[in-house]
């Protein structure tokens, strides 16, 4: 069952990232940038995409889903447009999700304040 | 008595607890996962109603950044965060808190340099190591004849 | 006055005329909450950004060391004081109102015992009649700058402190009173290499032992010659590592040592190895030790003031983290 794999393949990689956070104290910001590029090279080399018909969003949610989706669209991009694609398939592919982060978060922004921690 | 760097480091070292894994592990696997199967729910809603399989990936995505940013509006996610770590971190709505916690914190330095400029500080080298790596990767895939 | 190494004997001492500490929501649940002044329901003060909250708590600090001795601010030589926020803001903004002269110090956590040392010098100098000294921090505000926005969701390892959202005031003066200043010991910079600024206690832990060892030797005492010798804020990791040093040259220290880090907050408060922050030795200083002193329950107090002198630009360019103590001799009862 597809929710069962997701919920597999996704928390097994929420877990092994934890232990790297609690072993290396590399910082969040380190730890998500090599998950991108760590997802571009892997569908790249051809293994990430085997992961996603295996694991649905247990492979695409993950920050390694969005080097994924770069990748993909990246792919498509060149073999379509050739050179030129390599500079817009990534973006393009990603548009939908940066997009929606900028304007929720200018919203989130506009309308409400970051809380008291104590 | 004297210590040297590295036996100061040993003992340092000894003398501070470590993480506590055993709890944070399942929290980071179970929070993950949650999150993982509640994208891949709605994914089948997307296509239920009619998107096409890549448009309901995008949809998804679009739709965890919601939530992430919308907990993170509502101060929840720091709290669910520091509970789950890379269960709340690793998957989309990471990025998500990464953009809007910056957005809403510097608000009070302005809309234009506080929120605006920082927004990026967390989020920032992500998209710029996402796309560049994108860049190189379809520039090989170019060379090695892909367009073809 | 009299110098030895690299100590200063107050030989007619410089007298706390009064004190006073207010923390935030947190520090007011815990243990020295009833000591405080005044404790804010939030930790906002009434304000609309956290960096006005710190100054707001600081005013109100001031107001009630100046109430209590009955004293109004034209009567203040100099204050002396800082924060952890950049260029010292909040101190500065917050003295801003009072018009009396300032100089502002960044000892990070040392602050207020570099205030006190220097307070005192100026007095016994002849340069002052009163001094006010002070050092603020806010977990807010030294959290937006330091680390991360508030609402970021992240974990900090159980080394991490808690920076206090608190803030001490002392006014010193000439004349006689019940609780004196009677040493002090500028701390010299150690650096044992640690580079993790999450554990800011194991960076400044060897300061600490320095400062006390000097003090040792200068005074010619030894630890069990003193009620408390307080550090502040080293929390639980640098606390022990102390204890730790002490005990490997067969000097170990007793019960009498504590730190301000681990004393601020209960252990059901969550703040990992303790409490930080200028406020945080600055408030547990003027909310339960000076107040002990006054009424006799304490005799005499090595108070040390451990500061890590880092930024997180120096810790995004590999540096590792020096670290400092100012120690205060402080006697009651004269």
């Amino acid at each position: 069952m597809i929710y069962l794999k997701a919920f597999l393949a996704g928390g097994l990689i929420c877990a092994l990232s934890q232990i790297l956070i609690d072993r290396t104290r590399l910082t969040p910001a380190r730890i998500l940038s090599a998950y991108v590029v760590l997802g571009v090279a892997l569908t790249g080399l051809g293994v990430w995409e085997p992961v996603v018909r295996f694991a649905g969003c247990g492979a695409t949610v993950p920050l390694m889903g969005f080097g994924y989706a770069m990748a993909q669209g990246v792919k498509s991009a060149v073999a379509e447009s050739g050179l030129l694609g390599a500079f817009t398939g990534g973006l393009t592919a990603t548009a939908g999700g940066v997009a929606a982060a900028v304007l929720f978060s200018l919203l989130a922004a506009v309308f409400f304040s970051a809380g008291d921690r104590s | 008595m004297k210590f040297n760097r590295k036996e100061y480091q040993a003992l340092y070292q000894k003398a501070s607890p470590s993480s506590p894994s055993l709890r944070n592990v399942p929290a980071a696997f179970v929070t993950g996962g949650v999150i993982c199967a509640l994208g891949q729910a709605l994914k089948t809603v997307f296509l239920a109603a009619g998107l096409e399989d890549q448009a309901a990936g995008t949809a998804v995505s679009c739709a965890l950044i919601f939530l992430g940013v919308a907990l993170t509006a509502a101060r929840l996610f720091e709290k669910l965060a520091k509970w789950a770590g890379a269960g709340t971190l690793v998957p989309i709505t990471g990025f998500a808190n990464a953009i809007a916690a910056p957005a809403m914190e510097f608000k009070t330095e302005g809309f234009v340099l506080g929120t605006c400029v920082k927004m990026f500080s967390i989020a920032g080298p992500v998209l710029t190591f996402g796309i560049s790596a994108s860049v190189i990767y379809g520039v090989l895939f170019w060379l090695l004849g892909g367009a073809a | 006055m009299r110098r030895k190494g690299d100590t200063v004997f107050f030989d007619e001492p410089v007298w706390v005329e009064s004190c006073a500490a207010v923390g935030g929501k947190k520090e007011g649940e815990g243990p020295l909450g009833a000591r405080f002044d005044e404790t804010g329901p939030d930790n906002r003060f009434g304000q609309k950004t956290w960096e006005k909250a710190e100054k707001r708590m600081i005013e109100l600090t001031c107001t009630h060391a100046l109430s209590k001795a009955d004293v109004l601010p034209t009567a203040v030589s100099c204050a002396l004081g800082g924060d952890l926020l950049n260029q010292c803001i909040s101190s500065a903004f917050a003295i801003r109102g009072l018009g009396v002269p300032y100089l502002g110090l960044y000892g990070a956590c040392s602050t207020m015992a570099e205030g006190l040392l220097l307070g005192a010098a100026l007095i016994a100098g002849g340069f002052a009649n009163r001094t006010l000294c002070l050092a603020s921090s806010h977990f807010c505000s030294a959290e937006r700058q330091y680390r991360y926005p508030l609402e970021y969701g992240g974990q900090r390892p159980p080394c991490a402190q808690w920076t206090a959202t608190a803030c001490g005031a002392v006014l010193l003066r000439r004349e006689k009173a019940k609780v004196a200043v009677t040493a002090a010991t500028p701390g010299r910079i150690y650096d044992p290499g640690v580079t993790d600024s999450a554990n800011m206690g194991a960076a400044m832990a060897q300061s600490a032992y320095e400062t006390l060892r000097i003090y040792f030797r200068d005074s010619s005492t030894a630890p069990a010659d003193y009620d408390l010798i307080l550090t502040g804020d080293l929390a639980s990791v640098g606390h022990g590592l102390v204890r730790q040093l002490f005990a490997a040259d067969g000097t170990p220290l007793g019960e009498n040592y504590q730190d301000c880090g681990m004393l601020l907050y209960g252990p059901e408060q969550d703040v990992h190895a303790g409490a930080s922050g200028c406020g945080c030795s600055a408030a547990v200083l003027c909310g339960s030790v000076l107040p002990d002193l006054a009424a006799g329950r304490l005799k005499t107090v090595l108070f040390c003031g451990t500061g890590a002198l880092m930024s997180p630009t120096s810790a995004n360019q590999g540096e590792s983290i020096p670290g400092i103590c100012h120690l205060v001799r402080l006697e009651g009862g004269k």
